[in-house]
């Protein structure tokens, strides 16, 4: 954690979410992205034709590369939005409407 | 100012609503607040700053937030200044609030014959469903720019991003995506990034610019004129030798490795017409790669209102007050041209100065911001003569193979994108999109946008974007509902108001 060192970051409690029922540890503050680079996962979806993963690339919202299912609502985009306690995040699959 | 038209329409001082709260914006909202004009800063970011003056997420209690930044003192004068002119009332900064039209009502007459009658349509936190209106007498779009990426194979896998994109993450979120990156590509932009990654502890394998210091030195007369930006690019040459990265010039990367995530990348040395030097490739492992071609001014509000967009460089032209051709609307900032925070300042105080002037029914004098006007004229020949120095290799488009996926979101390959000029006959963009679907999925060509013009050896089109961001459909029934009159100038309407309303 040396960018949160960097910045002398005292961050609050850490709270948990779920990555596909999996438990994983968030911090306030932290978009849905940050939290699982944090974590080491670096994809979250696979796209609709070739079914090929995908995670963060623009970081700013405006390739929609990052899309993943927070809440069972696909299609967000994971660098936009702060997790939340009890989050339950789903990897995404082609457009998410399959499930 | 009882003659003034503009405010004659509803009570209080005439309202300016300023698109965006980056260093063009709150330069901007400053400078108009302070010529006692009300401001709404209307912007999608949760805190503001803009992407040059991101900061950590406040729940990560950063207490050395500066930490990953430049000009840290500029910016606590432009927060503090904010955060007073909140307090006197004068401004009201709207947070998380994503913009996807500003509409103008023609009949309003614009600030010479009338109120204007802007209305900014937003939508609400991160759920972007819950619709928000803004009634302002003028607008100001201080919307900013995005990073350009040019494809090559391998470009799309996990772990490649983009350079502002690697950024974003660690001011932001304080992260990293893996323990060594590559940065790569061409720009200013670069530096920044390198010895920010390296300095949040990432080891940086090498930094990868296609653009050679003889460049620079061609233009050396025409960047003489800032020695401050030139002693900021030697500040970060020092950081790098410091931090022992790497540094390859003439080099491009030409492929990205892995399986399911970034392994490694293929370097090669360019030769003096910008091609691939056969033999002179190298491989590199690495689980990052940071990768940008420059910067685009992010003009699609402009487009909607009608506003004259310059091609090339798809930017918005201003007159010497940052006024558009589209009266009551003015830009400043990277959408008006890339050229950096400093610019974005200076662009910002004079589009404020003159919004507020304008508003109050005054012609405004030039000379209360003639250092502004010296420092934009100064930094628009600086970047004028940086941008031909930093342009992609000119055999770019040599090294992306008919397999390599163009538009990420449609997976359009340019094999499709080559098939539908040569075989197919298309002459411009327009039709390769239509033919392959190239930019019309979730980013609506903003990514694949130069890619597929290069490529397809076309000019690149200004892009028609009815909306600046995806729209419920619900919202979009809605709309229009409000009837004028209704919501008074500068008033903020939201979805969940106007439902209240409804229940009454």
């Amino acid at each position: 954690m040396k960018p949160m060192e960097l910045a002398r970051a005292e961050p609050g409690p850490a709270f948990t979410v779920t990555l596909d029922g999996r438990q994983l540890d968030a911090l306030p503050g932290q978009t849905v992205a940050a939290a699982l680079w944090a974590a080491g996962v670096t994809s979250w979806r696979s796209t609709r034709g070739e079914g090929r993963p995908r995670g963060i690339f623009c970081g700013i919202g405006v390739c929609f590369d990052c899309l993943i299912t927070v809440n069972d609502r696909p299609n967000q985009r994971a660098c936009l939005i702060p997790l939340r306690p009890g989050d339950a995040i789903r990897t995404q699959e082609g457009t998410g409407h399959e499930h | 100012m009882s003659t003034d038209p503009t405010r004659s329409h509803a009570p209080g001082p005439p309202h300016l609503a300023i698109i965006g709260a980056g260093p063009a914006g709150l330069a901007a909202a400053l400078a108009a607040a302070g010529e006692g004009v009300r401001v709404t800063v209307v912007d999608a970011a949760r805190a503001p700053g803009g992407q040059f003056y991101r900061q950590p997420a406040a729940g990560l209690g950063a207490r050395r937030p500066g930490a990953l930044h430049h000009q840290w003192r500029t910016w606590r004068r432009l927060r503090d200044g904010l955060r007073r002119q909140i307090d006197a009332g004068h401004v009201t900064h709207l947070p998380d609030h994503h913009v996807w039209c500003v509409e103008r009502r023609p009949e309003g007459g614009g600030i010479d014959g009338g109120p204007a009658r802007l209305t900014v349509h937003a939508l609400l936190g991160p759920g972007q469903e819950t619709p928000a209106e803004v009634r302002a007498d003028a607008v100001l779009l201080a919307t900013g720019g995005y990073e350009k990426v040019l494809p090559f194979p391998g470009w799309t896998l996990p772990g490649v991003v983009s350079a502002g994109g690697a950024q974003a993450m660690l001011k932001g979120g304080l992260v990293v995506s893996g323990r060594t990156a590559v940065v790569a590509g061409t720009g200013p932009l670069l530096l920044p990034v390198a010895t920010g990654l390296a300095a949040a502890g990432v080891t940086v394998a090498a930094l990868v610019e296609s653009t050679g210091p003889r460049a620079l030195a061609r233009r050396a007369g025409a960047l003489a004129g800032r020695a401050d930006k030139l002693a900021e690019g030697a500040g970060y040459a020092v950081e790098l030798l410091r931090r022992r990265v790497r540094t390859l010039v003439r080099h491009t990367v030409v492929e990205a490795h892995g399986a399911d995530r970034l392994e490694a990348v293929t370097v090669a040395a360019l030769d003096a017409e910008g091609r691939v030097r056969p033999g002179s490739e190298r491989r590199i492992p690495c689980d990052t790669l940071a990768v940008g071609h420059g910067m685009l001014p992010h003009t699609d509000l402009a487009e909607t209102l009608g506003c004259r967009v310059e091609s090339p460089g798809q930017r918005v032209w201003v007159d010497g007050e940052q006024r558009t051709d589209v009266p009551g609307v003015w830009a400043a900032g990277e959408t008006t041209g890339i050229g950096g925070a400093a610019l974005s300042l200076a662009e910002g105080h004079i589009a404020g100065r003159s919004a507020a002037a304008r508003l109050r029914g005054w012609v405004p004098d030039p000379g209360t911001w003639a250092g502004a006007a010296e420092s934009r004229a100064e930094l628009r020949r600086f970047f004028e003569a940086l941008d031909t120095v930093y342009v992609p290799p000119a055999h770019w488009t040599e090294q992306v193979r008919d397999d390599t996926v163009v538009c990420r979101c449609e997976e359009v390959t340019a094999g499709a994108v080559r098939e539908a000029v040569g075989e197919l006959g298309a002459g411009d963009v327009r039709t390769v999109k239509l033919l392959t679907r190239a930019g019309m999925g979730w980013c609506q060509g903003r990514m694949c946008g130069p890619a597929v013009a290069g490529i397809a050896g076309c000019e690149q089109a200004v892009a028609r974007r009815p909306f600046a961001q995806p729209v419920p459909l619900g919202v979009l029934a809605r709309t229009g509902e409000v009837r004028t009159g209704e919501v008074r100038t500068g008033e903020v309407r939201t979805g969940e108001s106007e439902q209240d309303d409804d229940d009454r």
